[in-house]
This record gives structure tokens, sequence and C-alpha cells, in this order.
């Protein structure tokens, strides 16, 4: 999130689209409630289905899975033909005044950017560029009149976005488009302000990127970034997936969002080359220049006193992303891709951390053969899995294979829970929040960093023993810990803060890290949440003296326990709240004070050093330069891979996301068309379950006992289906089986003149677990098609039909 | 929680079938749950939350009822309380109303007033009416007597339960496990007096949103609730699933005129064979007696 969940109460208009926090956020959506209580904020929201989000909205719009660039680029360009933007907010805190180079085009008939190469089919993105000036900075238009200013480029590019093609992409219809367009745009002027919550209902699809810069767009042109009640906050699902991703989870990233270094990059000048960007403004702050004094400091919390100044602080020992030697390109490890390349017979062993791939990955029959691949499986848990027992015949007969055929040596390793460990949970809001273990872990269960302990030392001794191909990364690892077959909590929280290596100190804040190998830090974004003072992490004041629930000192919020990102974009060019009576930060004439603020903190407003200091702009984005993202500069709606539709924005044109990454390497690596499965399926979670965990737990199935199909009504009477019969939903790779919930909740749609129905249906069952379980398992169904950007699978919005049994 | 509430507020005001009134009952503050519907998102912590405090378990894990998240068709001796998820379209509009189900407490209890049973149904002076097991006989006449079908009779025990509004929480100044357990504070718990005033200025704020229907459900017809609802659309209780006029009719009528027109029957019966008596003396028997020997 930009803001905080507590932080939402201060909003005058909440949209949740992509999301459904009251169903799947529950504790975090009483904020809502308070807003709506309190302010009499007004609630929009948007989704495939009438849920429980809906139920207690003021204004709901139904439209089709997977179409939401088209809603979202409907709305800014309502906002931008009804002058309903914050002009000098665009003007000061974006690149709105930038001018793009001569030669970016945009055809609007084939719905492609310039530099598409057909053949290749990939984009060469040298035309997605600022024109730059002399000293390489880029050049402005305040006026925003220049043609090629992204502003102009920008209302150009979605006039296109009426709120008719909107009704006749979405299937929504336009006065309900309008009336949504009404409140959301409300917030244009300063004194109002708007939220957007999302989360797995964007993350899940082919153009998952797009769509989520579409909202932060949407929010900047309304000036609602930066601001108390605003910004673009994304609800994450576990209770500590933020933290997951801060550390470095996904592949491209080591801990601190900072690059992954490439094969090619052979020396800490290679790879501070391409992590180190060039400020493309006089005054930026460009904040990605202080990179070698974050990633030095993280040598020196791996590698200790094996990192030296004499050999790049061990960067030789660092792991590099390889190239692949079939192919030249760089190899892809994100998450899908690790079961394709096991599938393929490319990986020989995993070690499977609080993960159920089978349930949880998208077309199970394929995560099915992955595993059945592997030479061995490690899987550390609370319950037996679907994972762990892939192996038996009514799980392995999705991949066609029985349990004597399979090699694989399966070790499953019971491990502590939440409950039965201490450490930090990392919320949504960014907030580090220390928690206690409750109970000891029963029988031989041991906490996560006990395995890892265990596993690494007698890897380490069979390393030093046999010696290998390069022992050294692993013998030069630092692991000084009291007892290294545990680590504690406490010592990883205080490594990963990091500390002065002359006096020894923890350090106050990343500003104090250097690049001379005298600081260390497992994580610059952490420097702060563990003191000389302390555990910052444990702090639990509930004193809010800015009134906004901002709660400063309750846990610790990176960075530099910051709780509303971008603040200086609350406030006008001489530093003054557009909001008076929602302030973030404020210059009193010698310091930003309020709360920590995203800005050198006694750097005068006169100075322009630009909101936005992790960009070389220092202003937000609104166009993209560069190919950061795949698919273009704008985003641009594409219809999800498989659709039941021509996409009516380019109908003789591109339909779907011209980079969308699909695999075709096993059997199941399937595409249905609209004539076998002429309906829209999508997924989704209920609040009465977790995952796939909670059909371990007997108050949960009684809540929400087993699996089922929710079918529009009229499709259900259109087919014969009543309510609690069987029905098989198949797609192109396979089928499922559960009761018809028929419901009004659904409405059929039309589409581009064309009548389309969708259904939906939880995840939340499998094979293993109390309750009616029998295979219904959502995901068998899921296509095998990935974000190019992020590499997520797309779980919603693809093809099915619809049987009954 | 005001300490005033807890620990002497389960001080007996009525018990089942005997006289009301008893003296010596010190006078505690009244309770009274508040359910704030607008903001109730059908999460089912409340259903969770009285399911593990009281023990409770289902006997048989439900088969989906048709169309519905509701996780029981209605309430059962073993589940107290129930999200309601009722589906209805106003104005073109679908309307999804969860709504929390649950004994409502009433200040005149049906339930209390049929019960036969001695000392099976208690009315705490707090609010409070709370079923005692060891007492109850079985005869049911308080599920016929509760407006709201609240009470529900266990096969196995052949003895009548509901909730309990936490009595055993609220005796030692906690709140109700489903108050404690809501997301939303969609339910609030305290002295009746600030949860009325709660409601009523809640419900004002709604009807300032564009809710102009919204009221404070606490029914007149059985002397007000414990239990109190904001609904946004107060004209209509049925799209809750709430009783529009809810009354205790049918048992004060057999407690009330009935119980009187009744004794005078009985008394008069007694009178009337007084009377024969004096009128007539004892009846001769003329069949002689027939002597065994």
């Amino acid at each position: 999130m930009t803001n905080g969940w507590t932080d939402i109460s201060n909003a005058d208009v909440i949209l949740a689209m992509g999301g459904n926090p009251a169903e799947n956020h529950p504790v975090g959506f009483r904020f809502v409630m308070e807003a709506k209580r309190r302010r009499g904020a007004k609630l929009v929201a948007v989704d495939p289905r009438f849920q429980r989000t809906a139920a207690v909205a003021d204004h709901f719009v139904q439209i089709r899975a997977g179409t939401d660039i088209a809603f979202l680029g409907g709305l800014i360009n309502y906002a931008l033909q009804n002058r309903r933007f914050q002009e000098d907010y665009v003007r000061l805190h974006t690149n709105a005044p930038f001018i793009v180079r001569d030669g970016f085009t945009f055809d609007e008939k084939t719905g492609l950017f310039s530099g598409w190469d057909p053949d290749k089919k990939q984009y060469d993105a040298s035309t997605w560029q600022y024109e730059l000036d002399g000293q390489g900075n880029a050049k402005v238009d305040p006026t925003l009149q220049h043609p090629r200013s992204v502003f102009q480029l920008m209302k150009k590019f979605y006039s296109r976005y009426t709120p008719q093609k909107v009704s006749e992409v979405c299937g929504c219809n336009a006065e309900a488009f309008t009336k949504a367009a009404e409140i959301i745009t409300s917030t244009y002027t300063p004194t109002r302000v708007g939220t957007i919550m999302y989360a797995l209902g964007w993350t899940h699809h082919s153009f998952s990127v797009q769509l989520i810069k579409t909202a932060a767009m949407l929010q900047l042109l309304l000036g609602n970034v930066g601001m108390p009640g605003g910004g673009v906050n994304a609800l994450r699902g576990h209770a500590n997936i933020q933290g997951g991703t801060d550390m470095g989870m996904a592949y491209h990233n080591v801990p601190g969002y900072m690059p992954i270094p490439k094969a090619a990059h052979q020396s800490l000048e290679d790879y501070f080359k391409v992590a180190v960007p060039k400020p493309l403004r006089p005054n930026s702050v460009n904040f990605w220049s202080n990179t070698p004094k974050l990633f030095i400091s993280q040598l020196k919390a791996y590698y200790a006193s094996a990192a030296t100044k004499g050999n790049q602080f061990g960067y030789h020992l660092h792991p590099k992303l390889p190239e692949s030697a079939a192919t030249g390109k760089l190899e892809n490890w994100s998450w899908a891709f690790i079961y394709d390349h096991a599938a393929q017979g490319q990986v020989e062993g995993l070690v499977d951390f609080g993960m159920n791939p089978v349930c949880n990955g998208p077309n199970s029959r394929k995560m099915v053969f992955a595993l059945s691949q592997l030479k061995w499986l490690v899987v550390a848990e609370n319950f037996e899995t679907e994972t762990s027992s892939f192996w038996k015949p009514e799980i392995l007969a999705l991949a066609g294979k029985k349990t004597e055929d399979v090699k694989t040596e399966v070790f499953l390793l019971p491990a502590a829970n939440f409950a039965e460990k201490s450490g930090s949970f990392t919320n949504s809001s960014r907030w580090a929040q220390w928690k206690y273990k409750a109970l000891d872990a029963p029988g031989q269960a041991k906490p996560d960093q006990e395995i890892v302990g265990r596993i690494f030392t007698k890897v380490r001794e069979l390393y030093r023993k046999e010696g290998g191909a390069f022992p050294d990364p692993v013998l030069s690892l630092d692991w000084s810990y009291a007892n290294p077959l545990s680590p504690s909590e406490d010592e990883v929280a205080r490594e990963i803060n990091g500390k002065d290596l002359t006096t020894g100190q923890q350090l106050p804040s990343f500003s104090a890290l250097k690049d001379d190998g005298t600081t260390s830090s497992g994580n610059w974004l952490y420097c702060g949440s563990y003191t000389a003072d302390g555990n910052m992490m444990t702090r639990r004041s509930t004193e809010d003296p800015s009134g906004m629930q901002r709660f400063s000192n309750w846990a610790w919020s990176w960075p530099a326990n910051r709780r509303i990102m971008y603040n200086r974009a609350s406030t006008d060019a001489q530093g003054r709240p557009w909001d008076p009576s929602r302030t973030a930060i404020v210059w009193n004439g010698k310091a930003w004070v309020g709360d920590v603020p995203d800005y050198p903190g006694t750097s005068e407003p006169e100075k322009g050093a630009g909101a936005f200091i992790v960009l070389p702009e220092g202003v937000a984005r609104l166009f993209t330069p560069g190919d950061t993202l795949k698919e273009g500069p704008f985003p641009e709606f594409y219809e999800p891979v498989e659709s039941p539709v021509d996409n009516p924005m380019h109908p003789t044109g591109q339909s779907r996301n011209p980079v969308a990454t699909i695999f075709k390497t096993t059997e199941w690596d399937k595409l249905g068309t609209a004539k076998d499965f002429p309906i829209v399926g999508t997924t989704y979670r209920l609040t009465e379950h977790f995952h796939y965990w909670t059909k371990n737990h007997e108050k949960s199935i009684e809540m929400q006992p087993e699996f089922f199909v929710e079918i529009p009504v009229e499709l259900g009477q259109e087919m014969g289906i009543k309510d609690g019969e069987m029905v098989r939903v198949s797609s192109a790779r396979g089928h499922i089986e559960g009761k018809a919930m028929l419901t009004k909740r659904i409405r059929p749609m039309t589409i581009a003149g064309k009548k389309v129905y969708q259904i939906g249906f939880p995840i939340h069952w499998g094979f293993i677990g109390r309750g009616k379980q029998g295979g219904s398992l959502a995901n068998i169904t899921t296509p095998p098609v990935l974000d190019p950007n992020s590499f997520c699978p797309e779980y919603k919005g693809f093809l099915v039909k619809l049987e009954k049994v | 929680m005001s300490p005033s509430i807890s620990a002497p507020a389960l001080q007996v005001k009525a018990v089942s079938a005997s006289p009301r009134g008893a003296a010596g009952i010190k006078q505690v503050p009244e309770v009274t749950k508040l359910i704030d519907v607008s903001v109730c998102i059908g999460c089912k912590a409340c259903e969770v939350a009285c399911q593990e405090w009281n023990d409770l378990g289902v006997d048989k894990i439900r088969t989906l009822p048709p169309g519905t998240y509701q996780t029981l068709p209605d309430l059962e001796y073993n589940f107290w309380q129930l999200i309601k998820f009722n589906e209805t379209e106003r104005d073109g509009r679908l309307l999804w109303t969860l709504t929390k189900y649950q004994c409502m407490h009433c200040e005149d209890p049906g339930c209390l007033r049929a019960c036969p049973a001695p000392g099976a149904i208690v009315q705490y002076s707090n609010g409070i009416v709370d079923f005692v097991q060891e007492n109850c006989i079985g005869c049911q006449f308080c599920v016929t007597g509760c407006p709201f079908d609240v009470p529900k009779i266990s096969p196995s025990t052949g003895k009548v339960y509901k909730c309990t509004l936490c009595s055993d929480r609220v005796g030692a100044g906690l709140e109700p496990a489903c108050a404690k357990a809501c997301p939303t504070n969609a339910i609030s718990f305290g002295t009746r007096e600030k949860m009325l005033a709660q409601a009523t200025s809640r419900a004002e704020q709604l009807k300032a949103d564009g809710n102009a229907a919204a009221t404070v459900y606490n029914p007149e017809g059985v002397g007000g609730t414990h239990v109190v609802y904001v609904l946004p659309h107060g004209d209509e209780p049925d799209l809750y699933g709430l009783p529009k006029n809810p009354r205790v009719t049918f048992v004060r009528l057999w407690k009330g005129p009935m119980k009187w027109l009744g004794n005078l029957v009985f008394a008069g019966g007694i009178v009337g064979v007084l009377l024969h008596y004096l009128g007539y003396g004892p009846r001769d028997v003329e069949e002689p007696r027939q002597d065994v020997h």
C-alpha cells in the first residue's frame, strides 16, 4: 500500500475494484466502514460478481472478468474530457508536461505501439522515450499544450474510452459507469480525496501490471497520491506476504527491490551501471543513486569478513541470474517457470516451504506432472498437502500417471505454524509488527529458521569435507548465530536492520549506510526497524497526534517509519497542503514536518527536487518510458488470452496482450476458444476460508463445506440446471465438478452485441482435508498464461463450458 | 465495557412459572447488543466465535442449501446465531442483506411467559433472558411462545437451547463473543441507554445519507428488545428476516386474560361444587353397597 489500512478511514471515496475486501480482508475493511460512518464516504464496488463488498457499497457495477483496463481507461477519459482532474497537481507532480520523442505512435486500428516486430513478436522500445536536452534532461512544457507532451498524448489515447465503449467492452450499462465516474472523479478537487483498494482481481491477469498502472494514473490525475485517505492500495493476502516481497521473494529482485545481478554483470561496476539510473531532471533526488551504499551493505551482511574492498565486497560470491545455454536469453525462474522447468526435467529437487503448488498454481495437472519429474521434493508444512502427497493415486491421475511410475523421493517436514514462533509480520500497510510465540509446536514440528539452519549447517559441513564445484559462497556466508542450528528471530531482525561495523552499534536509518564496507544491512528497507534503542517493531503506542489514525509509534513502517508514501505530493509547489484539514507533511519554512517526509527533510520546496524521489524524473509517470513495461508506455485494453469476443477496441487488430507469456510445454498447456468454451469463468476466495489451509479446520468447513459453482439464474434456466444439482465445469485443461448455486449476483451481459455468460467458482477445495473434497480443485481449469512483467498467472477471466452431470 | 454492568448483572428479575417482581432485586443497568446492519459484511466471524465460546458444533455439516452462502437454513439447538443472506431486488438494484440473527432478549419475553416449568427460563435484571436446561421439561411452549422463532429443541437431550447473550461472559465483565469477534464493529455492546443513543444517531446518519426509511428496530410488541438493529430499509424489516410487528399475543392471551378466565372457570367450578353441596347436600348412594366377603 502507498498508504495504509488505518488511513483508509480518511477517504471520501473508496473504489474497491480487483478486490473484494469485505470478503477477503474483513478486518481491514473496518476502516472503510469507519470512513463511511465518520466522513459519510462513498464506497464504489466494481467486480464480475455482486459480492460481500457490493452488499455494503453505495454503488455497484458488474463488469466482465478481465475488462478492468477498459473501465479505468473510461474513468481517465471521463476525468480528462470533463476537466475533472487536479491540474496543478498533475503539472507539478507528474510527467504530464514531459515531451515524448518524435516517432512514438499508437495505431488505433492494430492496437499496437510503434516498434512492434511481428516476426519476433516483441517490441523495440527505442521510440518510447522522452525528448532530452543537451544535458540529458527531459524537455518539458508546463502549459501541457505541446502535441507531444505526455498530457496531450494521454488525452488522445484515452479519448477512445467513451462510456459507450466501456459498456460495450465491460458489459455494464453506460449509466452505471457514468454514475461510478461521477462519484470517483469527484475527488479531483484538492479537498476531496479518494482511495483505491485492489487485490488479486487485478494481479491475476495477463496484463496485470498495466492494469495497476492505469489505476495509478487515475489517482495521479485526481491528485490522490501522497494524500491522507488516498493512494493506490494493494491488499496483501497473507499475514506476511508483504514481508516476503520485501525480502526478495520474487526472482528478479534481491532484498530491498534492487535488481538481481545478471550473468553479464561480472563486476560490481557492471552491476551498478544498470542498477543506478541517470537523473532526468536537474534537481531530481534520484534515490537509486544510493544503490552502491545499499547493495554493498547487503553484501557485508551476507559475507561479513569475506567481503572486502579488495574482492569487491564478495560480489563474486553473489548469485547471478544465468543466461540460458539454449536461447542465450536470461533464464526465467519466476514462480510458474520453476514448475515449467521442472516439467521439462530441468530441476532435480525442490524445497517447498508453506506453499501448495498443486493447488495454488494454475493448470494443476501440469503442476502434478512437474512434481512427478523431480528426483526429490522437500515440503515443510503444518498439514499433509496435495503437494506433499501428489503421488497418491487420485492426485497423480491428474497427470495420467500411476504411483509406481513416479521416482520422486518426498520428505514432509512438520513445520511450526505462525502461532508457534515469534518474529515479524509485515502487513499491507508496510508495518512490520513483532509477534510473540503463543505455544510450542507439537511433536517434532520445528520453526522454519531451524529447518533452514539445520539444512544449511549440514550442507556447509558437506562442502567443507568434500569440496565441490564452487564451495566459496556457502563457506563464506556469515552464519555467526548463537545457535547455528536455529538462529533466533531477534538475531535475524538485528542483522536485517544492520550495524556500524566500526562501533558495532545498530544503525538508526538507511541514510547511515555507506559504500566503503563499514556498514552492514541485510535489507536497507528495514534499516531503522531495530536500532540502538531496541526493536521498533514491538512498539504498541496508540497515541495519534495527527488525529488521522497515523499511529506513528505503533510498530514500524518501511521505509524510515513513513506512513504515507510520496507524501511530498500532498502539498503544492510552496509546500502548502492541498487540503489543510488533511495534512501528511508541510513545509514550516525550515523543514518538512508531520509524517516522516518522503523527501529530503530540509530541502526547500522551491528547489523542486520532485515528490517521487525513487524515479529519475522526480515526478510520477503517466507515461512509462523505455521497456520497463513490455506492452507499452500507456496501458491499452487487451482481452484476456482466452476471451469470448474479439477486442472491441480494435476488432480487426490485436485482441490479446501481444507480449503475454503463454506456456506450450506440456500436453496440458492448452488454450480453448469461444466455440468450444463459450462461458467466461473466474475464480475467487471466500471469507470463510484461507487458501487451501482451512479445509483442515472444522469450523471453516462448517461455514462453507463444499465446492460450488455460481451460475446466473438465466443460464441455469437455459440449460435446465436446478439449484443444488451437480454440474461439470470444463476448460481446455481439465474439468471439475460441484453443486450449482444459481444466483442473481452474476447477471448475463451483452459484450460487443453478443450475449455472454459468466460463472465463478471458489478455490478452496482439493483432495485432502475435512469435509467434502473430491478433487474439486478450481485451478485444474485455469490457463497456462502469465503477465509478461510480473509473470503472475491469469487465474481470472478464462473460457469454460458448463454441463449437467 | 463499564464495570457497572458486569458482576452484579446476573440478578434474577423474572422466572418462568413463578410470580413476577420478587423483592430484593438490585437495580443494575440494562445491557443491549446493537447490530448495525449497514456495516455487516456477513463474514460469519460472529458465528464462529459463538460456536467456539459456547463449545458448540453442528451435528451434520450441511449439504449446500440452494443459492446461498448461509451456513444453515435456520438456527439450531447447537447453532445459536446465524447470518441470514437474503437476496432481493429494489428499484432494479440487487440487495443482499446480510443480517445476524439470534435471540432478541425481549423485555417482555414470550418464551418466559409461555414456560410452565418453574425456573427453566429466567430474565436477569440486566435484560438477558437465559434458559436453565436443568429445569426444562422439553414441552416446547417457549418455541411456540417466541415471536422470533428462536428456541430450538435438542433431539438428544429433549431440552431447549438458544443464545445466552453470553451471560457467562457478561457476568464476568466481558462483551459477548460475537461482539468481540466482529471485524467491522457492526456489533456493539453496552448499557441500553448508550446503545439506543448510538443506534438512533446512526439511523439519523443513514437517513441523511439517502436511506430515508432507516430506523432502529426495537419492537414495542415485545416491550423492546435487548438486541436492537439499525436497519437502512427500516420500513421493510422482512428484508432482513425480521418480523414487522412481533407480539406475544398468544402467550399474553393465554397467560393474561385467558389465565384470568381460566382461573375464573376453575374457581367457578369450586364455587359451583360448594353451592351444589349446600343446595343439594351429599349425593345419595342409591345402589346398596356390595360388600365382598
